[in-house]
């Protein structure tokens, strides 16, 4: 065997998947953070939950998925969203309840979805999604599509009766289905670290038959790497996996929580591990991408967002004529 | 707004302070914690220092322990199981689901078990629990808003009680915890910091079953409960100002259904309206006109009306998408019966 270079980056990324990587990150964050200013003016209807902190699991799982692909989301879907290719325009103008939102303002930021994209929407109710990755990925296994289905959830809807049968039930079918679970620390005011019986929300998959991984959230390239695993087993037939996603979120449960069940774990975790400083240091240490480069495409990023909200405030709201359309298919 | 809730019977109410729905519920589980050591409350996030997301439990674990004031993991199903159990076990527990929509998860446990469980024992069973639960607001989406207090009417077996002002809330709460059979206690998360009156500090109940007649009127009856109470009685003063006298009649519980208070009232005005925030076909308001038309049929000057929300789920945008019945359309509803 010859000697070879050992690879810069985990995963295989050349320079243009890391740049994508990069950009839906930062989209993400720049989406959640303008979104923190807003709803303080005032501005937004509706209630919204920010996924800012997190962004490294939505896109390292998602960079692995594609049109056979879908995914089920939470509360806290704005990265979901992003990361599966859900127009940010359409997003904006959705939770600033408008009918050019992705759901004709009749969702709002708890319900955004894209069929087209795979996202099957954000849930208002925890523990909602994992019962619907079953059933895509049933629909996937049926087919022969080589899809998988992927759910998002948090630490608080692991304890849902819901997930539980779903992990179930994906395991005696051999379904498949990733697991995701975004352990963010807390579920609104309570600790995962009291709510979960386990030590690890990941150690329940083995009482399921199915591999149980833990990984660091704010590590884009373990996130990506322990997902690639998975979903390539999951498209070989080899069924479900529980990947466990540890980090912070860095607001409120919503905008508007007065966080009276936290300290300031918040400002370390900013400074010190933030998902997307990692991934900067890490690939221009490697010379894979430079500063440059980086700050040409959060130039676009920041121009995107503040295009999204100009024309979110300027679109037309929906009507009455809109009330009583799109609740069944025909009757 | 003027309430008669103060002339309905009840135990040691001298002292009073100005209490918002919310501090009011307060004050009657403490009071029931206090008084008795089989009262326990569960749910999520009730325990301080959330205290509950309408700050409804706020204080309660701290005074009372969190062995009696029980924060839970998200699982609803578990939640009112336990309830159950516990009741059947003895215990008298307050269980809190955060949003009426929830209740979609753990329906099994409350329509199945507790509310048919006595029936099927033939009587042997007691389930003196309550469930507190939150109707929320639009701008939280379709699976946090919807009125849907006609599921749990179509149940046999569970009382189901909708309180609109502070005094009612802490009156009726109470009657719940101490009532012997499942209650369901739905708050509003609209009149829970908005309503605001002198409620007794101590002691106080309101019987269940009994509505009130929140503002006297000749004309036309408003039968209605919950937010919409506020509706009526503020449409009342606009349509007071043409020289139409409306009568607001709040429900107050729907299970047990005081009709003898509304056919009263309607059998006085021969006119009647019913109005709600559930939607309006096959929501509450279709069994009281139904009953209504068959008992008063001959007296009635007009059709009886029903005003509630639209056949579709709860949309998201608040403008444009306003979908709960309005003072306006109350007021056109009333004007077009004075017409007949
Ligand atoms: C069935 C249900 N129960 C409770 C809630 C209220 N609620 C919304 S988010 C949340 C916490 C969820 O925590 P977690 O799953 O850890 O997700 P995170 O918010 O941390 O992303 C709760 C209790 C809900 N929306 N649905």
């Amino acid at each position: 065997m010859t000697d070879t270079l050992p690879t810069p980056v985990p995963g295989g990324l050349d320079a243009q998947r890391l740049r994508e990587a990069y950009r839906t990150m930062r989209t993400i964050r720049a989406f959640e953070e303008r979104l923190h200013e807003e709803f303080a003016s005032g501005d937004i209807p509706g209630f919204v939950h920010l996924y800012a902190g997190e962004e490294a699991s939505a896109t390292g799982v998602c960079m692995h998925l594609d049109d056979r692909d879908s995914i089920a989301s939470t509360h806290r879907g704005h990265g979901h969203c992003i990361a599966k290719g859900v127009d940010v325009k359409a997003m904006m103008a959705e939770i600033y309840g408008r009918r050019t939102g992705a759901c004709q303002g009749k969702g709002g930021s708890m319900h955004i979805a894209d069929l087209s994209k795979g996202m099957l929407g954000a849930n208002g109710i925890v523990g909602g999604g994992p019962p619907l990755i079953c059933g895509t990925a049933l629909a996937s296994k049926q087919q022969n599509t080589g899809g998988v289905g992927v759910a998002f959830f948090g630490d608080g809807a692991s304890n849902q009766g819901t997930t539980l049968e779903s992990l179930n039930l994906a395991s005696v079918w051999g379904l498949p289905a990733i697991f995701v679970a975004e352990n963010n620390g807390f579920a609104e005011a309570t600790a995962s670290a009291w709510s979960v019986a386990a030590d690890n929300i990941a150690d329940r998959a083995a009482g399921f038959g199915i591999p149980g991984v833990i990984v660091d959230g704010f590590d884009f390239f373990a996130v990506h790497e322990a997902a690639g695993e998975a979903i390539e087993r999951a498209r070989g037939g080899g069924g479900p996996t529980l990947i466990e996603v540890k980090f912070t979120r860095y607001y409120g449960h919503f905008e508007g929580d007065q966080q009276s069940y936290r300290l300031d774990e918040v400002k370390q975790a900013r400074e010190t591990v933030d998902c997307l400083k990692a991934f900067r240091s890490r690939v221009t240490g490697t010379g894979l991408l430079d500063e440059a480069g980086l700050e040409s495409i959060d130039g676009e990023v920041f121009a995107l967002i503040d295009a999204a909200v100009a024309e979110a405030k300027q679109a037309p709201r929906p009507t009455r004529s809109d009330l009583e359309t799109d609740v069944y298919v025909s009757y | 707004m003027t309430t008669t809730a103060e002339s309905t019977t009840t135990t040691s109410q001298d002292e009073t302070t100005r209490m918002t729905m919310a501090v009011a519920m307060n004050s009657a589980l403490d009071l029931a914690l206090d008084g008795d050591e089989k009262v326990i409350l569960l749910g999520e996030d009730i325990a301080d220092p959330a205290g509950g997301v309408l700050k409804v439990t706020r204080g309660l674990s701290s005074k009372y322990g969190t062995g009696r004031v029980r924060a839970t993991p998200i699982s609803e199903t578990a939640i009112i199981g336990t309830a159950i159990g516990a009741a059947l076990a003895g215990y008298r527990p307050v269980a809190e689901i955060m949003f009426m929509d929830f209740m979609g998860v753990c329906l099994d446990q409350i329509t199945n078990h507790a509310a048919k469980l006595r029936y099927m024992s033939g009587g042997h069973s007691t389930i003196p629990i309550t469930i507190r639960t939150t109707v929320g607001e639009q701008r939280f989406g379709a699976q946090h808003s919807q009125s849907l207090e006609a599921w749990f009417m179509h149940t046999p077996g569970i009382k189901v009680v909708m309180p609109s002002t502070a005094i009612e809330a802490k009156g009726l709460l109470a009657s719940c915890v101490a009532d012997d059979d499942p209650c369901l206690f739905i708050e509003n998360v609209r009149l829970a910091f908005s309503q605001k009156q002198e409620v007794p500090v101590g002691d106080y109940r309101i019987p269940l079953g009994e509505a009130d007649v929140k503002r006297p009127g000749a004309d036309l009856s408003v039968i209605t409960y919950g937010p919409a109470v506020h509706t009526a009685l503020a449409t009342a003063e606009t349509l007071a100002d043409e020289g139409i006298d409306l009568e607001v009649v709040d429900l107050r519980t729907l299970i047990p259904l005081d009709m003898a208070s509304v056919m009263d009232s309607v059998a006085k005005t021969r006119k009647a309206i019913v109005l709600h925030d559930a939607t309006t076909f096959c929501g509450p308001g279709a069994e009281i006109a139904a009953r209504i038309t068959e008992e008063l049929f001959g007296k009635l000057d007009a059709p009886v009306k029903r005003l509630g929300a639209g056949y579709h789920p709860a949309p998201y945008a608040p403008s444009g998408l306003s979908y709960l019945p309005t003072s306006d359309e109350l007021a056109d509803t009333a004007r077009e019966l004075l017409g007949y």
